[in-house]
């Protein structure tokens, strides 16, 4: 049976990917696609070589499990870099993980790489922070790699044009096993953002109205490269937060092509390349790019000047509209599926068609995860919080660090002082508050603004709602205690 | 790999769009080391009234009787009909779990996220993308009709409707004979061993940094 599906194509008739592809213009995600071919199939599919395997505790005891119960190893331990960020307390580490399940998870995390010589940045490194802010920050992930983890938001270190996306469980185990997978090209899609964004609008607002132009299930299917004046004027911490969110688009990568301040943000990483090897290496990834005439299956503009700080108003990243905007009106949806979608988003969220989005008052600001705890994301909320105090309406306010180095550099930088002295509170790195799964979470009923990545129901805890918004209007929504435009927002000025 | 060739069952209606994964498993269910046992509580915010964390008993849960997996005429359901964009969200393969180990085999959508739809086929769960027209009429039908069921043959790639029509469905040829053979594909890839390493050898000539051992 196998014959009939192409495992055992002559190397001579299979696809070359070298020769023919060199012939017409390829879009970066076509470079990236080739260089890690290792074979063509008959049915469609390739084999394709994976160069940096992120793990964390949540998606991997399976994995290992299954690797053990088939008699495997990993194919390539030194290729993997673990670490805990989803079940870790970002309060006082130092008596360990309360929650018996949650510390379970991590200790078999721990335990799985000690047994295969897989190096783990373990709860209590300095180095330890969310998988997505520490790979690209110690040099881990790369240009020019094929990178996965068990995680959707894997597609963030596509900003280091890198092929980065997220797999299941039972992918992963097959990574560990064979160091490829078995996967199917798809399609390609162009992301640009013409135009220079307004003072005051982030990467963050240009990627929610991303989303809002094109849906949830826009991207599904395709690669997403992000180009224009825009995302080259980004940081390429800025372009890790459009990356990030590819997946809210519905695609599973995202990726921006190399140009020099990618190549400045990789120099001098931990593990990024030294000497000889570096300057080889910054010649190869000088070809990531699109070619000129390069053709996409889809190609999407918006003016990025035109766009305003977001807001999402709903349970899906796609209910956003401008923070001078109102909430839409279900009645005024033609389409029954999304109108009924909108009505149970409204109910849920506890706000009225027509509402200012002025007039959203939340009871909790969450400053942190992969999408937005970086260091320039905190300095971005640190501006806007400077002199000010968080509103009273405000139960809680807290700044969760992206990871032990993002906290450090803070910290040297004067910033968490500048949000304790607002009232914020200061706290370790993880994923915490985004997806709920240590003890930071809303209660039912609570009110969110939120720099993470999705408001869906109970995301944040049950019952929970989740506006999602940049980290300067995080900010400003805290001390405000309501949603304002951070564009018109006063730094001199006492609120 | 568990395999899939045909499949007969009773069909439950999820009518609503951009079902995400967290909704089909929440977060706290995640914690879990094992592959089984999220059945209870597959979409467990939806389906009862109080707040689940793992561990509690389900019998002595209060199951939200508005929630369609909870009514009557739909239990031991195994075919899930649903709406666009389904599965969207998290990788979380346990959201697949979840349903397998509800006892779902087939879900019907008129799209479903990529990686969703991927980890599927991992667990002999079979996602069928039909057109929205025609996923309208299977909703039509099961409302109006108690006890509707389907029968799925893969092997066909068609369903059969009770009234004896068919409808045809299309599927990769590559993840149709995983699934009808129930083949290990980390075993598949590993024929290749000799290929991946001649291809490492290549790649480390060409771009050596890639294979710095981290430590």
């Amino acid at each position: 049976m196998a014959e009939k599906f192409g495992y055992d194509i002559p190397f001579h008739r299979q696809y070359h990917s070298y020769t023919e592809q060199s012939m017409a213009p390829q879009t970066l995600y076509d470079k990236l696609w080739a260089a890690h071919e290792v074979r063509r199939n008959e049915d469609g599919t390739s084999l394709i070589y994976i160069d940096r395997h992120l793990v964390h505790e949540v998606t991997s005891p399976q994995a290992f499990e299954g690797l053990r119960l088939a008699g495997r190893r990993p194919w390539r331990a030194g290729a993997i870099l673990a670490v805990p960020d989803h079940n870790v307390p970002t309060t006082d580490r130092r008596a360990g993980i309360a929650d018996p399940v949650s510390r379970l998870q991590v200790e078999t995390l721990d335990r799985n790489c000690a047994e295969y010589g897989i190096t783990e940045f373990t709860m209590n490194d300095p180095r330890q922070g969310i998988v997505h802010v520490i790979g690209p920050e110690e040099g881990a992930t790369l240009p020019g790699m094929t990178v996965v983890c068990g995680d959707s938001h894997t597609s963030t270190h596509g900003a280091l044009g890198a092929l980065a996306f997220g797999i299941g469980t039972s992918e992963v185990e097959h990574v560990l096993a064979t160091q490829c997978l078995v996967m199917k090209k798809s399609a390609n899609m162009r992301v640009e953002l013409a135009g220079r964004p307004q003072p005051g609008v982030s990467a963050k607002d240009l990627i929610l109205a991303v989303i809002g132009e094109i849906g949830t299930a826009g991207g599904t299917g395709h690669a997403i490269e992000f180009a224009g004046e825009a995302v080259q004027a980004l940081s390429v911490e800025g372009r890790m937060t459009l990356c990030n969110m590819a997946i809210e688009a519905g695609a599973r990568a995202g990726m921006v092509a190399v140009d020099d301040k990618t190549i400045e943000y990789v120099r001098g990483r931990p593990y990024a390349p030294k000497g000889d090897l570096w300057e080889r290496a910054v010649a190869a990834w000088r070809e990531l790019h699109s070619d000129p005439g390069a053709v996409f299956d889809r190609e999407v503009r918006l003016d990025a000047a035109r766009i305003a700080p977001q807001v999402t108003w709903g349970t899906s990243p796609e209910m956003v509209v401008d923070v001078n905007g109102r909430v839409p009106r279900p009645e005024d949806e033609p389409d029954p599926v999304r109108r009924q979608g909108m009505e149970r988003a409204l109910e849920y969220m506890g706000l009225a068609g027509g509402m200012a989005i002025g007039d959203i008052r939340p009871d909790k600001v969450f400053i942190g995860s992969c999408t937005n705890a970086r260091i320039e994301d905190l300095r971005a909320a640190a501006a806007v919080v400077r002199g000010h105090r968080v509103a009273d309406n405000i139960r809680l306010a807290m700044v969760v660090p992206g990871s032990g180095l993002v906290k450090r550099q803070a910290e040297a930088e004067g910033l968490d002082r500048i949000f304790q002295e607002a009232g914020f509170q200061w706290r370790e790195p993880g994923c915490s508050m985004c997806l709920a799964m240590n003890a930071d979470r809303l209660e039912p009923g609570e009110r969110c603004a939120s720099t993470s990545n999705r408001n869906f129901e109970g995301r944040q805890g049950a019952g929970g709602r989740t506006h999602l918004v940049s980290p300067a209007m995080a900010a400003a929504a805290a001390v405000a205690g309501r949603f304002v435009d951070v564009r018109e927002w006063d730094y001199r000025r006492e609120w | 790999m568990e395999r899939f060739v045909r499949h007969e069952g009773l069909v439950v209606p999820l009518d609503r769009a951009n079902v995400d994964t967290d909704a089909i498993i929440p977060k706290q269910f995640l914690k879990s080391v094992q592959r089984t046992g999220f059945g209870p509580n597959l979409f467990d915010e939806w389906r009862y009234l109080d707040h689940g964390e793992p561990g509690m008993d389900p019998r002595s849960r209060r199951p939200n009787p508005d929630f369609v997996l909870n009514q009557p005429r739909y239990q031991g359901a195994s075919i899930l009909l649903a709406r666009d964009n389904f599965g969207c969200g998290s990788s979380r393969e346990h959201a697949v779990w979840a349903l397998q180990d509800y006892g779902i085999r087939v879900v019907i959508a008129p799209s479903f996220a990529d990686i969703f739809y991927n980890n599927c086929f991992k667990n002999g769960v079979l996602p069928i993308v039909l057109d929205a027209a025609t996923v309208d009429r299977l909703f039509e039908e099961v409302q109006a009709q108690p006890g509707y069921r389907l029968q799925v043959d893969l092997e066909r790639q068609r369903i059969t409707l009770p009234s004896g029509e068919e409808i045809a469905f299309e599927i990769d040829a590559f993840r149709r004979h995983c699934l009808l053979q129930g083949l290990d594909e980390i075993g598949l890839t590993l024929q290749h061993a000799d290929e991946i390493r001649a291809y490492e050898e290549r790649r480390r000539r060409e771009a050596p940094w890639l294979f710095a051992e981290l430590s």
